[in-house]
Order: C-alpha cells, then sequence, then structure tokens
C-alpha cells in the first residue's frame, strides 16, 4: 500500500457557513497502480488530490481522517516535511502547464533547478538528467528544446515538460490533475499513451483526477466515482464500466454521446444541477437528480457498501436486487424521454406534410393564374 | 483547485435562485451603489460623516446664523486663544472662531472636490472612451498627451496652470480638474479595451447592435463602477490638492475660509497656538478618509458577485 | 414564428435526410474558396511581414434543415470560418452566399440586414452574457434592435423564449451569476432564437459544462431543431460531439476542410488518415469497440506561412509520393463524400493504396 486515505474530510469555511468540499472519503492506491477519481465540478476531487499533497489553500484544511504515505502519517506534517516529500517521492502535473510553468526562465533551468534542489548534483549533471527526462517524455530534440522558453512551445510539449519535471526525482506517486483537459484529442492520445508507458517503465503509481470517463477507461486501472463531496462508487475500472452500480454512475456513463450510438435517440439526461453544497439534501446528495429514489434516500445518507471489492453508496444495493431496479428505472426514464420525442417528431411530420401540400396548392394555382 | 472553489460559489448562486421571491422591480446602479455602503460599517460611518458634511455646509451656507460667532469677524482681543468652553477650537491670529471656520470651509472643500471631480471625469471618460474603443493613431495621440501631463508631478502642474490663469478658488477648480484628466482617461481605456474583447459584445454585434448601442449598453455600464469608484477617491485627491494650493496660498482669497488656507497660515504659530493647525488639519484627515473608505463600500456594492454573496 | 417554422419545416422535408444531393434552392448557406488571413508579425510601419493563414480557401454547403457539423483541433481554423459568417470578422477572400446573397459583395450597411438571420452561440457562457443586464433585457435586446415586435409584445415573446429553453419565466429578473453553466448557456441559445435565425452557428455549445450538463444542451438544440426547423453549423473540436448533432460533417485541419461526407459515412468510412486519427484519438468508455489506435507523432504545425504540399503531411502516417509538394483539392471520392488526400488522387500516386 502506497498511499492510504481514510475518511478525509476537507472544509472550507465561508462567510454563509462551512463547505464540506471532502466527505469521509476513503481509498488506496497501490504502488505500479493508476487510480483515477472521476467526477464534475464540485466533486471534490480536486481538494481530494491538493489535501493528500498538502497544498490546500486558506481557509481549507483537513478536518478529520488520516491520510499515510508509505506508511507515513500526512495530516500531521510540517511544512518543511511535505516540502521534502513533495519533490522526492511525490510529485503533481496540473491541467494547465501554461500558468504551472515559469514564464520568464528556460524550461532547461527550470528542470535542473527542480533536480537539485532535492539532490546534490552538480549542474552539469543535473543538466544532463533533464535532457534524459525530455527525451524520455517523447520531446524531438531535447538537446534544443531545453533552451526553450515556456511560450515557445505548444500545450502538449509544455505537458511533457510538466510530466519531465515532477518525473525527474523518480516520484513513488504522481497526481495527475486533469492533465489533458486543456489539449486537443490527438494530443491527449499522446499524453495517456505515455503516462500509461512511464508507469510501466518506473513502477510509479499514478493518482489521475479527470472529468472524462472515456481517459479513465483506457487508462486506469481502478475507478473513484465521486459526487458532491463523497465516494458513491469504486471498482477495478472493467468492473465499473461493464456494471455500473451507482445511480450516478449509470445516468453518467448513459448521457456521453458514444461512436457507435444510434443517434436518432435523445441522450440520457442527468436531470437538475449539483446541488448548492451548503444546503446538499438532507439525505443522499443524489436524491434529487436520482430515477430510482425512494423515501428513505431523502432520509439519510446511505453507506458505502462492499461488495466483493465493488463499493456503491446507495440504498438499492442494500438488497440483492438493487443494481437491476437501477437499470430498470432508468431504461423507463429513457423510454419516456424516447416517447416524447417521438410524439414531437409525428407532430412535425404532419406538418411538414400539411406545409408541402398547401406549397403544391399554391403552385399549382400559379400556374393556372399564368395559363389564363 | 479554482475549478472547485468556483463552483462552491457557484451553484450557491443558482440555490439562491430558488430561495428567492421574484423581484419585478428592476432596481438600478445606485441602489447598488447604496447597497455597497450600507453593507460595511466603515464606509456605512463614512457615508454619514459625509451627508453630514453636506448638512453642514448647506446650512451654514444659507442659515449663517447657527454659527457661534461670525467666521469673518476679527476680534483682536481674542486673538490667539486656546480650545475653551467660548471657542470650542480656539482663535486665530486675527481673533476669529476657528471652531466656525471650520464648518464654513466645508462648503469651500466640498465645492473644490465636486466640481473639479466633475471637470477631470467629463473630460477623461470622453477621451479615454475614444481612445479605447477606435484605437489605432486616435488612441496613440490622446495617450501620449495624457503621458506627458503624467510626467509631471500634479501639484506642479496644477501650480504651472494657476499661474497662467492667476490666483482664485475657481481658477484652482479647473486646475485641479484639468490635472487628474490622465488618470480618468487611462483607467477608461484600459478598461474598455478589456471588455471590447469580451464575448458579449461579439454577441451584440452579432444581434446587429451599433457602436453606439454597444458603447452604450455594453461597454460603459460595465466601465461605470471603476469609474464611479475612482471618482469617490477623486474626490478625496481633489480636496487634498485643494489644501495644498491653500497652504501655497494659491487658493481662496482672505478672508474666506479654506482648510488648506487655515492650515497654511498656521504654521507661523505652529509651536505658539497648535491648535491653528490641529483642527483644520483633522478636518481635511477625517474627510479624505471618509471618501476613501466610502470609495471602497461602493466598489463591493457595484460587483454583482461580491454583493450576492 | 408559425409561418417560418411552417416554411422551414417544409424545406426541411424537402431536403431529405441522407446526402442525395439537393436542387440548388434548397442550399441555405455555400461557402466558396474562404480565406482568412491574418497578420502574424509587422515591420515598423505596420505592415504585415508574415501571415497566419488561418482558413485557406475553404469551401462547403449547408442545406436548408440540415446540421452541418465542422470538426478540428485548436487552430484549425473553425471558429474564424464561424466567426466570418456572423460578420465578426471579414473573409481576406472567397464568397459567403446566403440564401441566394452573396454577404462578401455587400457593403457594411446592407451586410448588416442579414445579421439577423445567422446568429451565433458562444462557447464560453460565462463570457457572453452582459454581466450588468437581467437575463430578461439580454434575450430582448436583439428583438428590439431588429425591430421584430413592438415594444409591448417584447415581454411575451420573451417568457416564450425563456420556456422554449427549459428556464421558468420569473428567471428574466435575474443576472447572469446567479446562473450555472448549463443556465447560461439556456440563455445564450435564447438569444440567438429571439430573432428568428435561419442558420445558428454553435461554437462548440457545450465544452465548458460538465458532462450531465451537456446532455441537457445537446438534447435542447436537438428539439429545437426539430421544433422550429433550424439549420446548424456546429463547430466542436471532439468527432464524438458532433456526431449526435449533424447530419453531415467538415472535418477542418489548419485552416484546411479535409474531409466533407454524411455522418453514416463519416464515421463508418473515413477518407482522410487525419480523420482517421481523430476518430482514434478519442478514449471511449467502450473497451468492445477500442480498435488500434493510431496515435499521431507530433503536435499541430505553426500556420504561420504553412509550407506548400498537405498540411498533414507532416504528421501522416500514410504518406504517399507527392503529399510534400502540393496540397491535394478536395474532391469527390465517393459520391456525396469528399476528401483532400493524394491517395484518392485519379491516377495519382496512391490510387493503389485505396484499391
Amino acid at each position: 500500500m502506497l498511499l492510504s486515505v481514510k475518511n478525509l474530510s476537507t472544509e472550507f469555511p465561508v462567510k454563509k457557513g462551512i463547505v464540506k468540499a471532502v466527505e469521509d472519503v476513503s481509498f488506496d492506491v497501490d504502488a505500479g497502480e493508476i487510480l483515477a477519481i472521476v467526477g464534475e465540478s464540485g466533486s471534490g476531487k480536486s481538494v481530494t488530490s491538493l489535501s493528500v499533497m498538502g497544498l490546500l489553500a486558506e481557509p481549507g484544511h483537513v478536518a478529520g481522517g488520516s491520510m499515510e504515505f508509505e506508511g507515513k502519517d500526512l495530516v500531521h506534517l510540517s511544512e518543511r516535511e511535505y516540502r521534502e516529500l513533495r519533490g522526492n517521492d511525490m510529485a503533481m502535473i496540473f491541467q494547465e502547464p501554461m500558468t504551472s510553468l515559469n514564464p520568464v526562465y528556460r524550461v532547461g533551468k527550470q528542470i535542473v533547478e527542480a533536480i537539485r534542489t532535492h539532490e546534490n548534483v552538480s549542474k552539469k549533471e543535473a543538466r544532463e538528467r533533464a535532457i534524459d527526462m525530455l527525451r524520455k517524455v517523447g520531446i524531438p530534440s531535447p538537446e534544443k528544446r531545453i533552451d526553450d522558453y515556456p511560450h515557445q512551445m505548444s500545450g502538449g510539449m509544455r505537458q511533457r515538460v510538466m510530466i519531465a519535471m515532477a518525473l525527474s526525482c523518480n516520484p513513488k506517486l504522481l497526481i495527475a490533475d486533469e492533465p489533458t483537459t486543456a489539449l486537443d484529442v490527438t494530443i491527449q492520445a499522446q499524453i495517456l499513451d505515455l503516462l500509461r508507458r512511464l508507469r510501466d517503465d518506473t513502477g510509479m503509481a499514478v493518482l489521475l483526477i479527470t472529468h472524462d470517463l472515456g481517459v479513465v477507461s483506457e487508462t486506469a486501472d481502478r475507478v473513484v466515482v465521486m459526487y458532491c463531496g463523497q465516494v458513491v462508487e469504486e471498482a477495478e475500472v472493467r468492473t465499473l464500466f461493464d456494471h455500473p452500480m451507482h445511480p450516478y454512475t449509470l445516468g453518467l456513463l448513459k448521457s456521453i454521446p458514444r461512436l457507435e450510438d444510434d443517434d436518432s435517440k435523445r441522450l440520457y439526461m442527468i436531470k437538475g444541477m449539483v446541488p448548492n453544497p451548503l444546503e446538499m439534501p438532507p439525505g443522499c446528495h443524489f436524491s434529487d437528480r436520482c430515477d430510482s429514489c425512494m423515501d428513505i434516500c431523502r432520509e439519510k445518507i446511505p453507506d458505502l457498501v462492499d461488495l466483493n471489492g465493488h463499493k456503491v453508496r446507495c440504498f438499492l444495493y442494500e438488497n440483492a436486487e438493487g443494481e437491476a431496479k437501477s437499470v430498470s428505472a432508468i431504461a423507463e426514464a429513457e423510454a419516456e424521454a424516447i416517447a416524447d420525442a417521438e410524439a414531437a417528431r409525428d407532430v412535425e411530420a404532419s406538418e411538414a406534410l400539411l406545409a408541402a401540400e398547401e406549397l403544391r396548392e399554391a403552385e399549382i394555382e400559379d400556374i393556372e393564374e399564368a395559363s389564363r | 483547485m479554482s475549478k472547485d472553489k468556483k463552483l462552491a460559489t457557484e451553484p450557491a448562486a443558482g440555490a439562491a435562485l430558488a430561495a428567492q421571491p421574484v423581484k419585478e422591480k428592476r432596481e438600478s446602479i445606485w441602489k447598488d451603489v447604496f447597497a455597497g455602503i450600507v453593507s460595511n460599517k466603515a464606509s456605512l460611518i463614512s457615508g454619514i460623516f459625509i451627508l453630514l458634511l453636506v448638512i453642514i455646509a448647506l446650512v451654514t451656507k444659507f442659515v449663517p446664523g447657527v454659527l457661534p460667532y461670525d467666521p469673518y469677524a476679527q476680534n483682536l482681543s481674542e486673538s490667539l486663544m486656546g480650545p475653551s468652553a467660548a471657542h470650542w477650537f480656539g482663535t486665530d491670529i486675527q481673533g476669529r472662531d476657528i471652531f466656525s471656520r471650520v464648518l464654513v470651509g466645508t462648503q469651500i472643500t466640498l465645492t473644490v472636490g465636486l466640481a473639479a471631480v466633475a471637470i477631470s471625469l467629463t473630460i477623461g471618460v470622453l477621451l479615454g472612451s475614444i481612445a479605447g474603443y477606435r484605437g489605432g493613431k486616435t488612441d496613440t495621440v490622446i495617450m501620449r498627451v495624457m503621458d506627458m501631463m503624467l510626467a509631471i508631478p500634479s501639484i506642479l502642474l496644477a501650480i504651472a496652470i494657476m499661474a497662467a490663469l492667476g490666483p482664485g478658488i475657481e481658477k484652482a477648480v479647473v486646475a485641479i480638474g484639468l490635472v487628474s484628466i490622465p488618470e480618468y482617461a487611462r483607467i477608461v481605456r484600459s478598461e474598455i479595451l478589456a471588455i471590447k474583447e469580451n464575448d458579449y459584445v461579439a454577441a451584440a454585434r452579432v444581434v446587429g447592435d451599433s457602436n453606439a448601442a454597444i458603447i452604450f449598453r455594453h461597454v460603459l455600464p460595465n466601465v461605470l463602477p471603476s469609474i464611479i469608484v475612482r471618482a469617490t477617491l477623486g474626490i478625496s485627491t481633489a480636496i487634498l490638492d485643494a489644501a495644498a494650493l491653500g497652504f501655497l496660498g494659491l487658493g481662496v482669497q482672505p478672508p474666506a475660509a479654506e482648510w488648506g488656507d487655515m492650515l497654511g497660515r498656521g504654521r507661523n504659530e505652529l509651536f505658539r497656538a497648535p491648535w491653528l493647525m490641529i483642527f483644520p488639519g483633522m478636518a481635511i484627515t477625517l474627510t479624505v478618509l471618509a471618501f476613501n473608505l466610502l470609495g471602497d463600500g461602493i466598489r463591493d456594492g457595484l460587483d454583482p458577485k461580491a454583493r450576492k454573496r | 414564428m408559425s409561418e417560418h417554422n411552417e416554411q422551414a419545416a417544409g424545406a426541411q422535408a424537402q431536403a431529405g435526410a441522407d446526402g442525395t444531393s439537393a436542387p440548388q434552392q434548397d442550399i441555405l448557406l455555400d461557402v466558396q474558396h474562404l480565406t482568412k488571413r491574418f497578420a502574424a508579425e509587422t515591420n515598423f510601419f505596420g505592415k504585415a511581414t508574415s501571415h497566419v493563414q488561418a482558413v485557406d480557401d475553404v469551401s462547403f454547403q449547408i442545406r436548408r434543415g440540415e446540421a452541418f457539423g465542422l470538426v478540428g483541433e485548436s487552430g484549425c481554423g473553425k471558429t474564424t470560418v464561424g466567426k466570418m459568417l456572423v460578420n465578426l470578422l471579414r473573409p481576406t477572400s472567397g464568397k459567403i452566399i446566403f440564401d441566394g446573397h452573396d454577404l462578401t459583395a455587400m457593403k457594411p450597411a446592407e451586410r448588416k440586414a442579414y445579421c439577423k438571420d445567422i446568429q451565433l452561440i458562444f462557447q464560453d457562457p460565462y463570457a457572453s452574457l452582459n454581466p450588468r443586464m437581467r437575463i430578461g433585457d439580454i434575450i430582448a435586446e436583439p428583438i428590439l434592435t431588429n425591430n421584430i415586435l413592438p415594444k409591448d409584445n417584447v415581454e411575451d415573446r420573451v417568457n416564450e423564449l425563456l420556456e422554449c429553453v427549459g428556464l421558468a419565466n420569473y428567471m428574466r429578473n435575474r443576472y447572469p451569476h446567479e446562473f450555472s453553466g448549463g443556465q447560461r448557456q439556456r440563455v445564450g441559445i435564447a438569444r440567438a432564437l429571439a430573432v428568428n435565425p435561419k442558420l445558428i452557428v454553435c461554437d462548440e455549445p457545450v465544452s465548458a459544462l460538465d458532462v450531465s450538463i451537456q446532455a441537457q444542451v445537446l438534447n435542447l438544440l436537438d428539439e429545437l431543431k426539430e421544433q422550429f426547423g433550424l439549420t446548424y453549423l456546429f463547430i466542436a473540436h471532439g468527432l464524438n460531439v458532433v456526431k449526435h448533432v449533424s447530419d453531415r460533417v467538415g472535418v477542418m485541419y489548419l485552416g484546411k476542410m479535409m474531409e466533407i461526407a454524411p455522418k453514416k459515412a463519416l464515421y463508418a468510412d473515413p477518407l482522410s488518415p487525419y480523420t482517421q486519427a481523430l476518430l482514434s484519438a478519442i478514449p471511449s468508455v467502450d473497451p468492445a469497440t477500442k480498435k488500434d489506435r493510431i496515435i499521431l507523432e507530433g503536435d499541430v504545425p505553426s500556420p504561420i506561412d504553412p509550407p506548400p504540399g498537405c498540411r498533414f503531411a507532416g504528421r501522416c502516417f500514410a504518406k504517399v509520393e507527392g503529399c510534400d509538394e502540393v496540397m491535394p483539392p478536395l474532391v469527390e471520392v465517393k459520391p456525396n463524400h469528399q476528401c483532400a488526400c493524394h491517395r484518392y488522387d485519379e491516377g495519382g500516386p496512391g490510387t493503389a493504396v485505396v484499391a
């Protein structure tokens, strides 16, 4: 076990109360594993990663729970010890590589400095290591590009530099917060491929934070789905995509436009929007948007139950036929939507027919008039 | 990070939307200004203080009888008396009651502040808007002239202008007003440059709005908050400048009561009669401070995001 | 509204859903050889010394009632095309023929009269609404500017529009910052609908939204298209989003149109190597459909003074002779399926590859 997070709660006091950005979140990352935390904005996925990195911005703070990295307690680490850890064993890359790199220094200098703060090596050695790293992350002619300024590089290149910098001290854990969100699809494919390859080569673990289920499906080994600060589902990646259990996960998967879809159908949509963090519904956070909401869902928050390694936070799974219920509820909602759409289309079609007929009549009249 | 933070506030707005009753009445920007002033204690107190100054100025102007003494009447037998029950703020070298003179002084101070700001605001906003919206050569010419004005210390420039115009309070107002034009022009220009690039301006163009409609409906209302805030702060600068000119003997002509002028005349007796400087000086400080705090409150009120939180 | 509605619906019925070539009058928008150059660097006297070829000789047609998807990565010029259509930019050369009128040949004042017929839905729902205007005023503005309705009827129309996009009409007195991203995007859509446009340019309307909200907005656009017989130009950076809403799709790369085809043909049988790579790069949630992934080498090159030859040649995995020398023209390779690639040149170097 490399990283073990147990019952983590992170809070942000604001004027009107306390925003519980992360509530009772637990997960483990094993060495060499890619764990994805997936969720929409406001799910607390980024705050979770920042809590682990000890980079929470004031007034945010860890309010409870424990975090251990290689058996070392992270919650009570001093700022200095954290800095030591962050450079060496834990590294992080962010969404926007432009703002994470200092625009006034050459990229080489920034990597060299990162190496030299954590390791006692000469400038020359560090520069050679930097060139090596740049080659490893797939930057062509690294001997030349090392003297570029960040603005001379494309977004994909900058993200590669960020990865090179993060990897320069051989971290055991890389936290990647939306590493490809700002990039084009073809570049995203390159970066994801690179991350997987580096994991295979170096054996580091990756904690991948993303909102994109496609990225998760293609990159991760295990997935944690978050909604409104809570873990709602956790499973091996194939298990999750083949047998999603939580209605939220199901809904998300259904609402993504897929290449193999039949387009004549309306997309399934999760109704409503993410609730205000200060006015959460009293029961399950997802209850207001859920198609299979029951009475109990509005009263109390369900526990995260473990069903043979597939964890889910939903009352449907307190008994056996839960999955079936959830799927059927969504199917019902979907069928209704389709019926609506079809009804609308029928009306359209008849209107179109009428219009066409009118046109024809008008034409006949015109012709008659002309012949007179 | 920022994404999650934004979120923390964004649905909050959404929920506020559900909770609030339907409001049919439209609010004006001035209502926001008022809300901003009231929301903050310091700016509320400042606002009340300024309101008081305005009342004092009006009352002393139209009902001079309320003053304990005639502010202009000399009484050499009571020259340089310290603060007492009879003369709260003491008397000056000619035996005039300083309390009465400080109260009367609000007239000039407020007039100078408002009039000077009105001059620089009008010309500055006009020049800044033209420079920002037209761009190109017009922009270059206008802004270079502004830069030249900024290169000279404002008080020196004001003295130079007064040297050309001659002494007198009206001329001081003109001088102070002209001197601060570049500040307004620059603020308005930079704001317009930024706002011009917004999608909502593009959206207005797409639906076919004319240039005038775009400037008046989409650009200027979004510049207005910074103009109002700057103008409030500008009043305090203008008051200070007027006081400085008065101190140098360039502002009002005797026997008119003006705080800066009183300060200047009091400096010869600084050690013998410190109250000559203390009370006008305090009046200047408090008034300037009040306008600054008021400006802060107004800024909060005009930021739609800060207001609803 | 209803009159316009019927007309459009009638036209739509005539146009036919699949890619059968339509008679001339069904073409709402005909873009011919559209080009836009920006000055990249200027010398001391303000004269351009090098150019960004943002859009280079692009031609396509959109039929009435059709949704045309325009796809490409950042810097491919898709947004520039959209901006030229809505008169935010003036083309350097080429023609935009809209409803039979050549918009590019018009004087600015004349051109303005056609503004209301082509509307734009913006990508960023936060920047596209004036923060100091109420939602109701934002939606009413285009109606008043274009004198579409007498003043007294505007409020009813605004309520009607709000209802169309799924917002409650009491919301018209609220300011944009009180809305979430998805709701703001709905307001943007209502504003675009307010002037009864014939064509709506949707510039990445969902890419700034959360996944669960994206589906809501895509469905709304779909419904509105059916309801009002709208024609869309749907700009996006990913092929997966466009697939759901468009009838035909054009793929752009570095200012050039690489491929145009009816949706089904494009996704089932992409001809251009770039389209193939773009399709393969979409991360899929379903392992069953996972093909051998094409991972392109390198980045999109700089659009400043691009070299001759195919724009994609530097990254192409199926390069043939001639790719570095001449940009292949966009030609009809299969019925209704146009592609710019030397591999499909008649008698050209790559014929063997296709066969």
